[in-house]
């Protein structure tokens, strides 16, 4: 019999999870909805601006700017970017992977690398075994595009002042809902702005620049590197939310499973009581009968 | 399409303005401008402060981060960091954002590293007082 009451409260323990694990798939659901949203509001943004730079990289030299200036690369500075957060799968292992894998192949070629953390997991992680530059955690419950500035405000200048050479960002890709992919992007030196020579035509006009058009483009490659930082950011949140709402999928169906079998489990034991049961008044009739 | 304007406000959050306007203020970091129909192709930093236009007769005001503007022929487009319109500006967070920068800018010298940061967080503050003034 004790048997079978330990299969009961398991059961009801599992149950439990279980409602656990689907409210927070459905939490998940809801925060990737609002991400995605985000992300599709950023869109008119960044096309907007892209348009802008590459028509301003049209008339001015940009390859001047300190923020594109290409030096042999010696001392390289990595973000790594995770969540905050645990319970969305393999999400931040990934990432954290991803970035490892890419130390590893650097540090092959002799350059240095320097860490960047952005998302508690990641910090929590690499400030174990390496000094990071510089961290930033729990973000990403609420954020704005005030933590992209921020970050920007703290790696442009050591990248003008040659502290380092070149600056990876680690990040997630937001592939789809159930696909996400660590991916590595080179932030500095920027990367050549295309000057896309079938630029809207309307473009192509003389504009009159307020300031120069020296100055303003000094003003819009910050605001650039602000605008690909907070891409990645979006993505990332996007990401983690997606993989916590299919992970925690699994696990709803998981409990499910072992609900099922633990019922199995539990009437076979408790047929076996009664056969059990039944057995002794049997038994104990047959005795009586032969007496 | 020369005989209307048009004015996108985009900010990384959302598209903050969209829609035909007969006249936009815009305060551009050499000074303030106004556009109108038919302005020749100008693109200009802005800077954080008052942007005005006016729709059907009445005057909308926004308080912009810093950005820039790009006018073409019939369109205005404005890429700010933010933009808060008047009516949805809580005016006493930004009165106390305001006093918050200035005890803080009080203790600092120029040279100090944070000294710009404080300086535009004080003057987003003002002018989104002044801005929720207006409406």
């Amino acid at each position: 019999m004790a048997a079978l009451k330990d299969i009961k409260r398991k059961i009801v323990a599992v149950q439990k999870t279980k409602q656990i694990t689907r409210a927070m798939n459905m939490v998940a659901a809801s925060k990737l909805k609002a991400a995605q949203t985000r992300l599709e509001n950023f869109r008119p943004y960044a096309i907007r601006f892209m348009e802008v730079l590459s028509s301003l990289a049209l008339r001015v030299d940009a390859e001047n700017h300190p923020l594109l200036a290409v030096r042999e690369p010696k001392k390289i500075r990595v973000i790594c970017m995770t969540a905050d957060r645990g319970l969305c799968g393999g999400f931040n292992t990934n990432l954290i992977k991803a970035t490892e894998r890419f130390t590893r192949d650097k540090n092959k070629e002799g350059k240095e690398v320097e860490l960047i953390a952005v998302g508690r997991k990641a910090r929590d992680y690499f400030r174990k075994k390496t000094r990071l530059v510089k961290d930033w955690a729990d973000v990403f419950g609420k954020f704005d595009f005030t933590l992209a500035v921020n970050i920007s405000n703290e790696i442009i200048p050591a990248f003008i002042k040659a502290e380092y050479d070149e600056l990876y960002v680690v990040y997630n890709e937001f592939v789809h809902i159930a696909i996400q992919r660590p991916a590595v992007i080179r932030l500095f030196p920027l990367p050549p702005i295309g000057k896309d020579e079938d630029v809207d035509p309307v473009r192509r006009i003389e504009y009159i620049y307020e300031p120069s058009d020296e100055i303003l483009l000094e003003k819009l490659l910050p605001m650039y590197v602000h605008v690909l930082v907070f891409r990645a950011l979006l993505e990332t949140s996007a990401g983690e939310n997606g993989a916590r709402m299919v992970a925690m999928d699994n696990a709803t169906k998981n409990c499910e499973e072992m609900i099922q079998s633990l019922t199995l489990k539990m009437n076979k034991a408790r047929q076996a009581a009664i056969t059990a049961e039944l057995m002794d008044i049997v038994g104990g009739t047959e005795a009586l009968a032969k007496s | 399409m020369a005989d209307e304007l048009i004015l996108e406000v985009v900010t990384p959050e959302k598209m903050a303005f969209s829609g035909k306007v007969e006249e936009v203020t815009v305060p551009g970091s050499e000074g303030e401008f106004g556009v109108l129909r038919g302005h020749a192709a100008l693109l200009s930093a802005v800077d954080i402060g008052e942007l005005n236009f006016t729709r059907e007769g009445k005057k909308t005001y926004f308080a912009v981060n810093t950005g820039y503007a790009e006018v073409t022929s019939g369109k205005v487009t404005i890429l700010v960091e933010t933009a808060e319109r008047s009516d949805l500006i809580d005016r006493e967070r930004a009165k106390r954002a305001k006093e918050n920068a200035e005890a803080k800018l009080s203790k600092m010298s120029k040279e100090d590293a944070d000294f710009e940061l404080i300086r535009a967080a004080l003057l987003r503050a003002i002018a989104r007082i002044h801005v929720a003034e207006k409406s």
